[in-house]
């Protein structure tokens, strides 16, 4: 399967070595490869399963939960001003 | 031809619009904050929509019949079995660094509405161009390509904070119905009456609060043209931070301007997402296609699938309002209004509300239409207020009306009657009783008065007699100066008119 390494850390927001590089290409080369013979079963037949467990239909009912957890959320947040959370300047989106 | 010809003539636009509407619930789509505006920053979150690992999102059940609701009232097929999925990126607005959405199974599939081409029978109006009922309200039909429940940011403050941005996450997983048209849409006017139709339907629907300002409301625009006859879709941009209708309109005008030059240019229209400055009234580029994001959507593993029984949609379509659609063709076929006026009433559903409201009190429907539409929404507008906060009920205006249709008052008296009954909040009765406007229908009276007129007036008669009929109509605003406006206006034409007869008669 193709993929391009340095474009799957781009949108993890990974930052990796050349050597880092080299060695994750061949780990997931390998495990989309193992993945690979799955496709050797027929499933024309089968509806895609988005989820493993055999359940559906699980709803809450439109309540209000009051949580509070603000003040402990900002405690704990990189950063925080006021009632805010803080993040470095962003440019473009 | 004029670059303006160029463009209607040689090209022709292509737009599809795409509209969040914020869903009217009480908590958010995953978790049970409250969606509330206005709150202060931050109260209203919970492990759930701050992202933290462990929590777990669970549905909204109300949000989903709400999303069902719309999708019925947009002619939409419901999907009998739908899923959410992860749409990933990262920006600071999202906690979780992905939104949840729906990708491959949506709620709502596709659907149609109608739209009431407004600018068009304004247009016919205006040239009192007497069209045929059935030419006049033409109305299109835009087709929807789906209508997927996903849940919304938060919101980021940048404006004078120097080192960094503020992110206030109340609004974060707050539910959305992200409503996709077709590319169905050929002018800026159609993209704007479609957002008034789709607006009017949310409206009708109660499912949301459809405020652009608090962002209740959004839309962006797609749009690219080709020229005229060519089937192929010339290659589009997408646009964004339109913040109201009217910025939507002149957004796409300017977009379109933009296109057709580069192409008559020889220059390419590159596919890209530009942003609406409503200040400059101009697109700018905000990331080009080699930029766009690659969101890897996959199944929502926290969230299981869910399956809707026919029975339960069935009864959702069943109990679904009247449509603004629906309410116009009641209008124009029970009250005999033109299919435009009954457009313009219904649109606004207040505003359909009060008319009815008059009509049940014994007004002339065709009389409580026109002054609705003029005098009443001019008054309110003056005075900044809504028709609901109207200081003269759909009551008080039915006993205006009354007085009009049974001859008390001449329709210009009860012009000067309705700002009065605004300002004081009295009845139409009390004011004409008070300031003795009713109108003077005594013949006798009005005979008397007449030729007081003819008797000051030696030179407007002389005209009349050689031939000036212009002079009866001085002579008519004369008498009706002499009553304070009162006079009968039929009665005191029709006086005059044979007096003045009678003279030349006589002076041959």
């Amino acid at each position: 399967m193709d993929f391009q390494i340095e474009k799957i850390a781009e949108l993890a927001r990974l930052n990796l070595k050349a050597e880092e590089k080299a060695k994750l290409s061949k780990e997931v080369a390998g495990i989309l490869d193992y993945v690979k013979s799955l496709s050797a079963i027929p499933t024309d037949q089968v509806a895609p399963t988005s989820h493993v467990l055999n359940l559906e239909n699980v709803f809450r009912k439109d309540e209000i939960v009051v949580s509070e957890v603000r003040d402990k959320a900002l405690k704990y947040a990189p950063h925080a001003e006021g009632n805010f959370f803080k993040v470095p300047k962003i440019v473009e989106r | 031809m004029t670059n303006d010809e160029v463009r209607t003539t040689k090209y022709e636009p292509v737009i599809g619009l795409e509209v969040h509407c914020q869903l009217l619930t009480k908590t958010k789509l995953f978790c049970g904050c409250e969606t509330k505006f206005g709150a202060e920053p931050n109260s209203h979150t919970c492990p759930v929509c701050l992202g933290w690992p462990g929590s777990l999102p669970v549905l909204n059940e109300e949000a989903l019949r709400l999303g069902i609701k719309i999708g019925l009232a947009l002619n939409c097929e419901i999907s009998g079995r739908l899923k959410f999925d992860r749409k990933n990126y990262f920006y600071p607005d999202l906690p979780k660094a992905y939104q949840i959405s729906q990708y491959d199974m949506p709620v709502n599939g596709k659907g149609w509405i109608e739209i009431e081409q407004r600018a068009e029978s304004r247009e016919q109006r205006e040239n009192q161009n007497p069209m045929p009922s059935a030419l006049c309200s033409m109305a299109k039909r835009v087709g929807i390509t789906r209508a997927h429940l996903e849940e919304d940011a938060g919101k980021l403050l940048h404006e004078g904070i120097k080192d960094g941005s503020l992110v206030d996450y109340n609004r974060a997983g707050t539910p959305l119905l992200e409503i996709v048209s077709e590319p169905d849409i050929r002018s800026a006017e159609e993209a704007y009456d479609y957002l008034t139709s789709l607006k009017a339907i949310l409206e009708y629907l109660e499912v949301s609060d459809c405020n652009m300002e608090e962002g209740s409301l959004r839309c962006d625009a797609n749009v690219s043209v080709r020229p005229v006859g060519q089937e192929k879709f010339g290659t589009r941009t997408e646009i964004k931070n339109l913040n109201s209708f009217k910025a939507v309109q002149k957004a796409i005008e300017y977009e379109i301007k933009r296109q057709v030059e580069m192409i008559e240019a020889g220059e390419k229209v590159s596919q890209e997402t530009r942003l609406w400055n409503d200040d400059t009234g101009k697109t700018a580029l905000m990331r080009s296609k080699e930029q766009a994001h690659d969101y890897r959507y996959f199944p929502e593993p926290d969230l299981v699938p869910f399956s809707i029984a026919q029975e339960f949609i069935e009864g959702l379509r069943k109990n679904l309002p009247e449509l603004p659609q629906a309410r116009t063709n009641r209008f124009t076929k029970d009250f005999g209004l033109s299919p435009y006026d009954a457009a313009v009433l219904v649109q606004e559903k207040k505003l359909g509300d009060y008319f009815e409201a008059c009509v049940k009190e014994k007004a002339n429907s065709k009389l409580a239409s026109n002054w609705i539409q003029s005098e009443l929404l001019a008054l309110l507008n003056t005075a900044k207020k809504t028709i609901e906060e109207s200081p003269v009920t759909p009551q008080a205006l039915a006993g205006l009306l009354r007085l009009i249709d049974n001859n008390t008052i001449s329709g210009k008296i009860a012009k000067d009657v309705l700002p009065l009954m605004f300002e004081t909040g009295k009845s139409a009765d009390a004011i004409v009783k008070e300031k003795g406007l009713e109108q003077v229908t005594d013949t006798k009276l009005i005979e008397e008065i007449a030729d007081k007129v003819i008797a000051a007036n030696p030179k407007s008669v002389a005209d009349f007699k050689s031939g000036k009929t212009t002079a009866l109509g001085f002579l008519v605003g004369q008498l009706m100066k002499e009553t304070k406006g009162k006079a009968n206006p039929k009665l005191a034409n029709e006086i005059l008119s044979k007096k003045l007869a009678s003279l030349k008669k006589i002076s041959k």
